[in-house]
């Protein structure tokens, strides 16, 4: 079965230099569960291919049942140089949540 | 001891809602108002105001707010503690003394926070041995000196700290940590040591939920945003805390937005790096020990929160001068409008390159199409598009180049692809680009000053 990420989860994202930060919340543990099998560093990497130039690394945080991916290269030069009409990265996480995953 | 203190959030950056912190100080019992008004480059344009006006230099909307909140603040006792003093805190403290004096407010204490500033000091820096190599990129400063236009010691709460314990209702700073504004109160309240990592710990996690303003109250909320109620009239967050450590977020009760798991979660969550390592000068605190209980409507419990030692580092806020921007936009309407505004695009580079413009950097993005999400954007039925706006951005360090740029978007009107509006506002005009430049100084480099201004 397939299932939108944005079903089970929520998130916000924003800047830290020219890479972005993306939390993503799950909503209850179950949830927890399958992001944190699904949500791999590789798998948000291949997801974000033409948008994020640099490394993906994952943080979990089962304490708000939560992932904090940092995607670096990803802004543009970052929040100042940066020519994005997004240049802080506050739209990546419904970006994020896009995605669809089959369990 | 206080049994406990209530700390509300105020601003979560210069340009916020200006009616926030006139509703916190009115709408219910409060001990201190802690604003933070400073983004990363906000200090070099501050910077460039106060060399032109040796009195400017500091968020200028302070001492208009000060006539609204300062009657109010000091008959209720309410202490504010803000980082607006930019690179001109003692300016700051004089134009809030005149404020008081016009109100009749007398016996104001105001501390002012100093010795963030290294922007004049940087050689000196340098010649002991620190190259404030870039924390990214691990290039030494050296590459940019000249162009430098700001250099900030980001403090903790321990300047704060000791301008309340002279008897301050304002606390004015320069660069200080956003957490530190809401932790210093805790400290100088309830007597937290040096070594008490963990309340640290709590009240800087507690600082990080303050900092952003409603973004904790249901601004910006991804989880079920349209259940935020009365976002009109958003309270901001307040901090109940207590001397054990234990924190309640809430806000007031008469004011919109609201205060859940999923607003505190969300924003725990902001522009964090490693979640177990959140490395301030007071701290290190561990997200991942940052537990949250919902009480009641509107009361979130924060616990459980460990930390440890502070690092022998501060962290240093740099900002040079890095060429020149400029942003041009039309838009175009059904039928074809994306096609449309592809082509525009396609012609506009035409014409720069045939000019021999120079430019790092050209940006184009279709506004209603895939702007914020690039290629995760759904590929729609141009048939059903209403419209496109074409959004380029170019970057350069050739002056000339960019503001060339400028002249060549209004001609598209006349001598490009039909149904094309939206040129108000006139040429584009270059604007000097600001980059930012993190480092690190050993804190031993740096001492804070408190004076005392009455």
């Amino acid at each position: 079965m397939k299932i939108k990420l944005i079903d089970i989860a929520h998130g916000r994202s924003g800047d830290k230099g020219d890479a972005a930060n993306i939390g993503i919340i799950a909503y209850d543990d179950k949830g927890y569960e399958i992001i944190c099998k699904h949500l791999t560093e590789e798998k948000v990497k291949n997801h974000f291919e033409g948008i994020c130039f640099g490394e993906v690394e994952r943080y979990e945080m089962p304490n708000i049942k939560a992932l904090n991916f940092i995607l670096h290269n990803t802004l543009g030069g970052g929040g100042t140089v940066s020519l994005k009409h997004d240049a802080q990265g506050k739209t990546l996480a419904a970006a994020l949540l896009r995605m669809e995953i089959e369990v | 001891m206080k049994e406990k203190i209530r700390i509300a959030s105020g601003q979560g950056f210069w340009g916020d809602l200006i009616e926030a912190p006139y509703y916190q100080v009115i709408s219910g019992q409060i001990d201190y108002l802690v604003m933070d008004y400073l983004a990363e480059v906000t200090m070099s344009i501050l910077q460039k105001q106060k060399n032109k006006n040796p009195k400017l230099g500091y968020a200028s909307d302070i001492p208009e707010l000060m006539k609204r909140i300062l009657p109010v603040c000091k008959e209720k006792n309410i202490k504010i503690i803000t980082n607006g003093g930019g690179v001109n805190p003692e300016s700051c403290a004089e134009a809030i003394l005149d404020v008081a004096r016009s109100l009749s407010v007398n016996d104001l204490k105001i501390a002012v926070v100093l010795g963030d500033n290294i922007k004049d000091r940087i050689d000196d820096v340098i010649a002991s041995g620190c190259e404030l190599n870039n924390m990214e990129t691990g290039e030494s400063i050296l590459s940019v000196k000249d162009k430098l236009l700001s250099a900030n010691v980001y403090f903790g709460a321990l300047p704060i700290v000791e301008g309340l314990s002279q008897g301050a209702d304002i606390v004015i700073t320069g660069r200080t940590t956003d957490t530190g504004l809401t932790l210093a109160p805790m400290i100088y309240e309830f007597g937290w040591k040096e070594n008490d990592y963990d309340l640290l710990s709590v009240g800087t996690i507690t600082g990080h939920i303050l900092e952003c303003g409603g973004q904790a109250s249901g601004g910006n909320l991804l989880a079920d945003w349209e259940s935020v109620p009365d976002l009109a009239n958003i309270g901001f967050p307040i901090a109940e805390a207590y001397p054990n450590g234990e924190i309640i977020i809430t806000k007031h009760e008469s004011l919109g937005g609201k205060v859940s798991f999923e607003t505190i979660a969300e924003q725990l969550v902001y522009e964090i790096g490693d979640p177990k390592n959140y490395i301030t000068p007071d701290c290190v605190a561990d997200f991942t020990t940052a537990h949250l209980e919902q009480l009641s409507p509107n009361r979130v419990k924060l616990f459980g929160v460990k930390g440890t030692k502070a690092t022998d580092f501060y962290k240093v806020s740099c900002a040079y001068s890095s060429g020149y921007s400029a942003v041009g936009s039309l838009t175009y309407s059904w039928p074809q409008a994306l096609t449309k505004a592809k082509a525009a695009d396609k012609i506009l580079r035409e014409r720069l390159d045939k000019l021999n413009l120079k430019f790092d950097e050209v940006r184009t993005e279709f506004v209603g199409y895939n702007s914020c999400h690039g290629p995760l954007a759904d590929n729609i039925d141009e048939e059903k598009i209403n419209e496109v706006m074409m959004r380029v951005a170019v970057r350069g360090n050739d002056y000339n180049s960019i503001e060339r740029f400028g002249k060549e978007i209004a001609p598209l009107i006349l001598t490009g692809p039909p149904c094309v509006t939206g040129f108000a506002g006139g040429r584009p005009k270059p604007s000097e680009v600001v980059a930012y430049w993190p480092a690190l100084i050993p804190k031993k480099l740096v001492e804070p000053k408190v004076i005392l201004f009455s």
